[in-house]
C-alpha cells in the first residue's frame, strides 16, 4: 500500500471562486481515479460533488480533465500516471461549473433537441420489417457507441476558447448528424442545417475530439470529414451544381 | 418551510432507464401530460451497462423458436413461482417491441439474410437475443431517450424522489430535491409510474451503478404497497474479479455465448460435472457438441456454461470453496480457446464482444483475446419486487404503476439472460399505457401539505447533526459487509437472523447520521438519503429469505438444499403494518389456465 497525492477542485456553492485542494489518499493495486475521489469522499471530504454511474467506460458521466487532460475519471488507472507529483483533476471547462467536479451539461440535451430526428424509410417486407446488410450499418454502428461523456464537446476549440455555443454544435452532434444521415433506413435530409444552422464549416480538423473519445470513435475522419465532403459537393462544387440545374 | 417548486402532470415517471422512458413514451403517445424524473442525466441509467442482448421469439435465427418456447424456458428459469400472465405477455409481446425499436432508429445487428440477429444465451433453448455486439443497453437506452426527446415529455434531471404521497389510499405525488441545488419540488400527478431499478447497491460486490439503492421499492413500501419474492436475488456468475477496484463489473454472458468456456485451476471444464436433471434432456453431452451449438447447429444442444444463472454461480463458488478456484479468488472464462476452431479468432472476439475487449484491456490490462478472464459471481438483479397486476402493471396502491427491475413477478426465482431489456420495453409500454388510462378517468388528487413539510424537515435532520453524526458512508459499507456475507449466495437461518438484528442497528446508526456542508451537490448527503431505502429492501431481502425454507432459483439454503413442491405454490411478501414493522405473509400463485399448463408440457418433451 502506498500513497499519492490529488489536486482536486473544490468550488463555492454556484461555482463562483474555487481553488485546488490536495488530499492524500492510501492507493492500491488497480485502482482508477475515480477510486481515489471515492475514497476521498468517504474519508476526508463528504461533500465532494462528483458525478459518476457505471464505473466501467459505459455511461459516460464521470468526465473530467485529469493533469490537464479530457478523460474518464474510471477509465484513468493510477498505473499509467505519474504519482510522484501530486494528480490535478478538475471539472469540464468548456461547460459552466455546478460544484467541484461536476458541471452543468444541459446545453447539449438542448442541442440535440435542435436536430432533425430519425425518419425511417418504408418497410422492405410485408410484415412491417427493414432487411440491412451488416457492411452497410457497421459505420453507423460505430458512431452509435457514443456515451455521451461530451469530452469531445470539451476539448474542442469552438466551444473551448471561441465559446460557439449557439452556433455551432460540436463533434460530438456532428457524430450524431453523422449516425443519422449515414443510417441506410433514414430519409431526411440534413445537409442545409449542417450548413447554416450548425456551421459545420467552424470545425478545420484539428482531431481534438477524435484523441479523447474513449469510446475510439473516429470522430474527424469517419464522422466529420464525410459530412463536410457531403456538404461541398451539394453547396459549392460548380459540376454538381449545373448537374443539379439541368437534372432538377 | 415551502418546497421551491411545484409541478403537475397527468402521468408522473421516476426512473429513466429502459422501463421509464417507454413508459413515458407511451404515456405521451396517449396524449396526457408526462413528467419524468431521474436521478442521474439523461441516458446514463443502469440500463446502459446492459450488454448481452433482449430476448424475443423473433425466430430470425432459428424458425423452431415462437412465443410459446420463450414462455416455457422463462417459467423453467423461473421454476414456476413466476406470474405466468405476465410471462405469456412478455413472450407473445417483445419482438413487435424489438421491431419499434428499430422503426425508431436502433441499429441491431444483422443476420446473413439483413434480418436482426439474435444470439445464444442461458437458459434459452434457441439464439432469440437481439443485439449490438455487446453494448445492447446503451443502443436500447439511446433510441428511447431519442424518441422521447421529440415527445414533449419534461425531463427532470438529477432529482431525486425522497417519498411517496397518497391521497386517500392513492397515488397522488412525490416529494422530491434537486442534486444541483438540493431544493424541493413537490410533483402531483393523477398516475405514477415506478421505473426505478435493483437494489444491488445493498452488496459490497454488485454489477449496479450508484443508482441501484432500491428506491420504488422502498418508496411503494413505505407507502403501503406489497412487495412479493424479495428473497430472489440473481446473482450473475461472472463479473470481474481482478483488480480490487473493478470487482463485481460485470462479464456478459455473451462471453459464453460466443463460445466461452469456464474452468477451474486444474483446467478442467467442471461445468460439465454438474447438469441438473430437468436440463439434461436440452445439454450438450460433450464439449464437441457444445461447440456445435455455438456455431449455431440445430442439431447440437447447448453447452452447460449457458445453463442458469444461479446453477453457474452456484457451481463456480463450489470450485472456489474446494481449492481449485483462481489466484484472486474466482475461477477462469476463456473466450480466447475459440482460436483452435475458426481462423481469425482475435478478430471474431473483437466484433462480438467489443465493449468485453475494451473493458478488460483499459481495466485490468488483459487481453482476452489472447488469455483467460478471472471471473467470479457478482449481485446483478432482485427478481422481486413490487406486486402488480400483469397486464396493467398497477400495483397494490391505485394509481401506482410500477416497471422493469422494481416490479416483480416475470421473473420468478431467477431470470434468464436477456430477458430484462425485453422486460423493460414490454411492461414499459403497458405501465406508460394504462397509466394514461387511469390519469384520462381520474381526478385531479391533492398532495397533503402536512405530509411535504414532514418529509422534508426529515430529509434536512443530517445537516442538523452535520459533522458530528454518523459517516454514511461508512453506515452504508457495513450494510453492504453484512449483506454481502449473511445473506448472499449460499443462505442460512442463523446468518440471517444475525442479519436482521445487524441491519436494527444500522437503522439505528443512519438516524444519527450527520452530514457538513450545503445543500448543492452534496454527495454525503444524497447517501443519507439512500441509506433509507437500501436498509427497507435488505431488511425485505433478509426476512423473505428467512422464510422461504427451501432453496429454489437465486434463493439457495444450505440448511434447507432442495426444492420443496409446497413452497412452489405461493410466493412470499413483505408489506407494512401500521405500527411500521415489516409484515411477512405467503400468499398463492393463482391457477395457470390449461392452455398454458399445455404449452409447457408440450414444451418438456
Amino acid at each position: 500500500m502506498s500513497q499519492a497525492t490529488f489536486r482536486i477542485w473544490r468550488s463555492e456553492p454556484g461555482g463562483g471562486s474555487g481553488a485546488f485542494t490536495d488530499y492524500t489518499t492510501e492507493i492500491s493495486e488497480g485502482m482508477v481515479v475515480l477510486d481515489a475521489v471515492h475514497k476521498i469522499q468517504a474519508e476526508q471530504a463528504p461533500d465532494l460533488a462528483c458525478r459518476w454511474n457505471c464505473k466501467a467506460g459505459k455511461c459516460g458521466s464521470c468526465s473530467a480533465e485529469i493533469n490537464g487532460k479530457p478523460r474518464l475519471m474510471c477509465m484513468s488507472r493510477l498505473n499509467s500516471i505519474n504519482l510522484d507529483q501530486p494528480v490535478t483533476v478538475e471539472p469540464m471547462r468548456t461547460f459552466p461549473l455546478i460544484k467541484d467536479l461536476v458541471t452543468d451539461v444541459s446545453w447539449n440535451f438542448r442541442v440535440k433537441k435542435g436536430l432533425k430526428k430519425f425518419k425511417p424509410r418504408q418497410a422492405d417486407a410485408p410484415d412491417g420489417t427493414w432487411r440491412m446488410a451488416q457492411r452497410d450499418i457497421d459505420r453507423v454502428q460505430e458512431f452509435r457507441k457514443c456515451i455521451e461523456c461530451f469530452l469531445c464537446q470539451d476539448v474542442c476549440h469552438v466551444l473551448r476558447d471561441h465559446d460557439k455555443h449557439e452556433e455551432f454544435i460540436g463533434p460530438r452532434f456532428l457524430v450524431y448528424s453523422a449516425a443519422l444521415e449515414m443510417h441506410p433506413l433514414d430519409t431526411d435530409d440534413r445537409l442545409g442545417d449542417l450548413k447554416d444552422k450548425n456551421n459545420i464549416g467552424y470545425c478545420n480538423i484539428t482531431k481534438c475530439c477524435t484523441k479523447v473519445c474513449p469510446e475510439h470513435i473516429h470522430i474527424t475522419d469517419n464522422a466529420i470529414i464525410p459530412l463536410k465532403e457531403r456538404v461541398v459537393d451539394r453547396f459549392y462544387d460548380p459540376v454538381t451544381r449545373l448537374l443539379r440545374m439541368i437534372t432538377g | 418551510m415551502a418546497a421551491h417548486a411545484t409541478y403537475s402532470y397527468d402521468v408522473l415517471v421516476i426512473g429513466a432507464g429502459g422501463a421509464g422512458l417507454r413508459a413515458a413514451i407511451e404515456a405521451a403517445n396517449a396524449g396526457v401530460s408526462v413528467g419524468l424524473i431521474c436521478k442521474s442525466l439523461l441516458g446514463k441509467a443502469h440500463t446502459v451497462m446492459a450488454e448481452g442482448g433482449m430476448a424475443a421469439a423473433m425466430a430470425n435465427v432459428d424458425d423452431r423458436d415462437n412465443w410459446m418456447v420463450h414462455f416455457a424456458d422463462t417459467m423453467r428459469g423461473g421454476q414456476y413461482v413466476n406470474n405466468w400472465r405476465m410471462a405469456e405477455l412478455h413472450a407473445k409481446e417483445a419482438p413487435d417491441r424489438v421491431r419499434e425499436l428499430e422503426a425508431w432508429g436502433a441499429v441491431f445487428d444483422r443476420t446473413p439474410d439483413g434480418k436482426i440477429l439474435q444470439r445464444n444465451f442461458g437458459g434459452h433453448r434457441y439464439p432469440r437475443l437481439a443485439h449490438v455486439g455487446d453494448r445492447t443497453g446503451l443502443e436500447l437506452i439511446r433510441t428511447l431517450q431519442d424518441h422521447t426527446t421529440y415527445l414533449g415529455v419534461t425531463v427532470h434531471m438529477e432529482h431525486t424522489v425522497i417519498e411517496l404521497i397518497l391521497d386517500n389510499g392513492r397515488a397522488a405525488g412525490v416529494l422530491a430535491y434537486d442534486r444541483e441545488r438540493g431544493r424541493f419540488h413537490v410533483f402531483s400527478a393523477k398516475a405514477i409510474v415506478l421505473a426505478t431499478g435493483g437494489i444491488g447497491r445493498a452488496y459490497k460486490i454488485t454489477s449496479n451503478s450508484w443508482e441501484g439503492t432500491g428506491d420504488g421499492h422502498a418508496l411503494a413500501y413505505r407507502a403501503g404497497a406489497q412487495l412479493i419474492d424479495m428473497e430472489f436475488v440473481q446473482f450473475h456468475p461472472t463479473g470481474m474479479v481482478w483488480p480490487p477496484s473493478v470487482r463485481g463489473l460485470l462479464v456478459t454472458e455473451g462471453v459464453r455465448g460466443e463460445g466461452g468456456v469456464l474452468r477451474n485451476s486444474e483446467g478442467r471444464r467442471f461445468m460439465f460435472d454438474d447438469i441438473p436433471d430437468n436440463y439434461k434432456p436440452q445439454t450438450a453431452s460433450d464439449p464437441e457438441e457444445g461447440w456445435r451449438y455455438v456455431m449455431q447447429d440445430k442439431t447440437a444442444r447447448r453447452p452447460p456454461e449457458l445453463l442458469t444463472r444461479d446453477h453457474v454461480a452456484r457451481c463456480i463458488n463450489r470450485e472456489v470453496k474446494a481449492g481449485r478456484g483462481s489466484p484472486h479468488g474466482g475461477v477462469f472464462l476463456d473466450i480466447a480457446w475459440i482460436k483452435e476452431r475458426i481462423p481469425n479468432a482475435e478478430e471474431h472476439i473483437k466484433r462480438k464482444l467489443p465493449s468485453m475487449y475494451h473493458q478488460f484491456k483499459e481495466l485490468a490490462d488483459l487481453d482476452i483475446t489472447k488469455e483467460p478472464m478471472e471471473i467470479g459471481p457478482t449481485t446483478h438483479y432482485i427478481m422481486g419486487g413490487i406486486k402488480v397486476d400483469g397486464d396493467s402493471q398497477e400495483s397494490t396502491i391505485p394509481g401506482l404503476f410500477a416497471a422493469g427491475e422494481c416490479a416483480a413477478g416475470i421473473n420468478g426465482a431467477n431470470r434468464l439472460g436477456g430477458n430484462s431489456l425485453s422486460d423493460l420495453i414490454v411492461f414499459g409500454k403497458r405501465a406508460g399505457e394504462y397509466a394514461a388510462q387511469h390519469a384520462r378517468k381520474g381526478s385531479a388528487p391533492k398532495v397533503d401539505d402536512g405530509a411535504v413539510e414532514k418529509a422534508m424537515k426529515a430529509s434536512l435532520a443530517p445537516f442538523e447533526r452535520g459533522a458530528a453524526g454518523e459517516n454514511p458512508y461508512k453506515v452504508q459499507q457495513d450494510l453492504q459487509e453484512a449483506m454481502q456475507a449473511l445473506v448472499g449466495i449460499v443462505r442460512n437461518e442463523a446468518e440471517m437472523q444475525e442479519a436482521v438484528q445487524k441491519l436494527a442497528g444500522f437503522n439505528e446508526r443512519a438516524s444519527r447520521a450527520g452530514i457538513d456542508g450545503h445543500r448543492e451537490y452534496n454527495s454525503g448527503w444524497h447517501t443519507c438519503i439512500d441509506l433509507r431505502n437500501l436498509l427497507d429492501v435488505s431488511e425485505a431481502i433478509a426476512r423473505s429469505a428467512i422464510e422461504r425454507k427451501e432453496s429454489r432459483g437465486g434463493h439457495f439454503r444450505e440448511d434447507y438444499p432442495d426444492k420443496v413442491a409446497e413452497f412452489g405454490t405461493f410466493n412470499i411478501s413483505t408489506k407494512r403494518s401500521a405500527d411500521g414493522s415489516m409484515q411477512v405473509a405467503r400468499i398463492p400463485i393463482a391457477d395457470m389456465p390449461a392452455e398454458l399448463k399445455q404449452v409447457i408440457e408440450e414444451q418438456k418433451q
